[in-house]
């Protein structure tokens, strides 16, 4: 378990690995703070969402799932993609609300980053991970977690790297975009020396 | 020019939805490792692009404003689902390598955007045309990334052997940096400083003018 959970932060990083969530991880990583608070609405939405999917996946959709109620040989398998963006969706919705109504301050601080996840395909991506691999509940819920503190991580770290590149004399024409994608580069190296730790 | 041939055309270079926006670069690089793989993502993103586009500009004096997210997310998923059991029909082996990133054409920020900015204001033909041009203009850079990786990575392209390797009697020692993934990034971000280069419109703003620097202290 813990070496699924470690490997699912630096190894399988979703961003600096799979290319997942780019959009938002380029988009909103000028600041360290608004960084921050996307990685941590991630990390919220993410470990809520892999295990709920694997619920969905494993009691509705697989093959022979629906044996219970009479129908032994329907495989919902095609559905998968529609589900998890239905449920992701759903998902972001009622967290809106319940921080809103439960956590006022929580919700003041990463509301507006919510409704970006909705369509993330670091979220989604995630999901289809889970039923590709097989994960069971425990360990999905370990993955997710996982994958979302990785991406975090890697959004926090490149917005304190640009933070600093801002006062840098870069050549024209590689400021901003060009310069990001380097950075990210050299950053996704740097996580993939974590590769071949195997803890017990 | 044509308008139509223009639609298609402007988003080629001078309107690049990778270079200029930053649209849709989620997921797809991971397939960049090999031409074919790349061009398979490519033509089905293309496709689904250009259908979505045409069926939600058909469709959009009926789709109430406050909704119009989640019916374009639902046109899009079922296009891509019927996208994936195609390849997963006819060309096994290819979805297997593709794996989950045929699916995540779904979340790809390019085909909303595009929906959302273009389909949703103007009629089918024009909408299908944008969908398209958007659609190549991103296979363009897809394919360059890829044919890049490919040709040092393994010295092949689309399979085809063109720098003979070393363990086959060659001369080319392959670069194995090239199939991982932070090539991916460098190249794609020296392709954007190339472009920029070259169309220096696209550039973005500098936040802070370096001071002009002090003339060197005399000894």
């Amino acid at each position: 378990m813990i070496d699924l959970f470690t490997r699912s932060i630096f190894e399988d990083n979703l961003a600096l690995t799979f290319f997942l969530g780019m959009c938002t991880y380029l988009a909103v990583s000028k600041r360290i703070e608004t960084a921050l608070g996307v990685g941590i609405a991630l990390i919220f939405v993410q470990t809520l969402s892999v295990p709920l999917n694997h619920l969905l996946h494993a009691h509705l959709l697989s093959p022979g799932a629906l044996a219970a109620i009479g129908l032994p040989d329907t495989d919902l398998g095609f559905m998968r993609l529609l589900t998890f963006i239905g449920v992701v969706a759903g998902l972001v919705q009622v967290l809106e609300m319940v921080l809103d109504r439960f956590l006022p301050a929580l919700h003041g601080a990463l509301g507006i980053y919510l409704p970006l996840l909705a369509i993330n395909c670091a979220i989604i991506g995630g999901s289809l991970f889970m039923a590709e691999r097989q994960y069971d509940l425990a360990e999905s819920a370990v993955f997710g977690l996982g994958t979302g503190i990785g991406w975090a991580l890697a959004i926090v770290t490149l917005a304190a790297i640009r933070e600093r590149l801002r006062y840098a004399n870069v050549p024209s024409g590689l400021e901003g975009l060009g310069l990001a994608f380097i950075v990210t580069g050299l950053m996704s190296m740097a996580f993939s020396a974590f590769a071949g730790i195997r803890l017990p | 020019m044509l308008p139509a041939l223009r639609a298609l055309s402007d988003p080629l270079l001078d309107r690049n939805p990778v270079t200029v926006h930053v649209l849709g670069i989620c997921s797809a690089l991971a397939v960049t490792t090999s031409v074919s793989t790349a061009l398979t993502l490519s033509i089905a993103l293309t496709l689904v692009l250009g259908i979505a586009a045409g069926i939600i500009s058909l469709i959009r004096r009926h789709i109430p404003s406050s909704i119009r997210i989640i019916v374009q997310i639902t046109i899009i998923a079922s296009l891509v689902i019927v996208a994936d059991q195609i390849l997963q029909a006819f060309a096994y082996e290819m979805s297997q390598h593709l794996s989950v990133f045929v699916s995540l054409i779904a979340t790809n920020c390019i085909v909303l955007g595009r929906t959302e900015a273009f389909a949703l204001h103007n009629p089918p033909r024009a909408s299908m045309l944008d969908g398209l041009g958007n659609g190549a203009g991103y296979s363009l850079v897809l394919l360059i990334v890829a044919s890049i990786r490919e040709l040092f990575g393994a010295g092949t392209l689309l399979g085809t052997q063109i720098l003979p390797l070393i363990a086959e009697g060659g001369w080319y020692q392959p670069m194995r940096l090239m199939l991982l993934a932070p090539s991916a990034f460098i190249i794609l971000g020296l392709l954007i400083w190339l472009v920029r280069s070259l169309r220096p419109i696209q550039r973005e703003a500098r936040e802070f003018a370096p001071i002009a620097s002090p003339r060197p202290v005399q000894p």
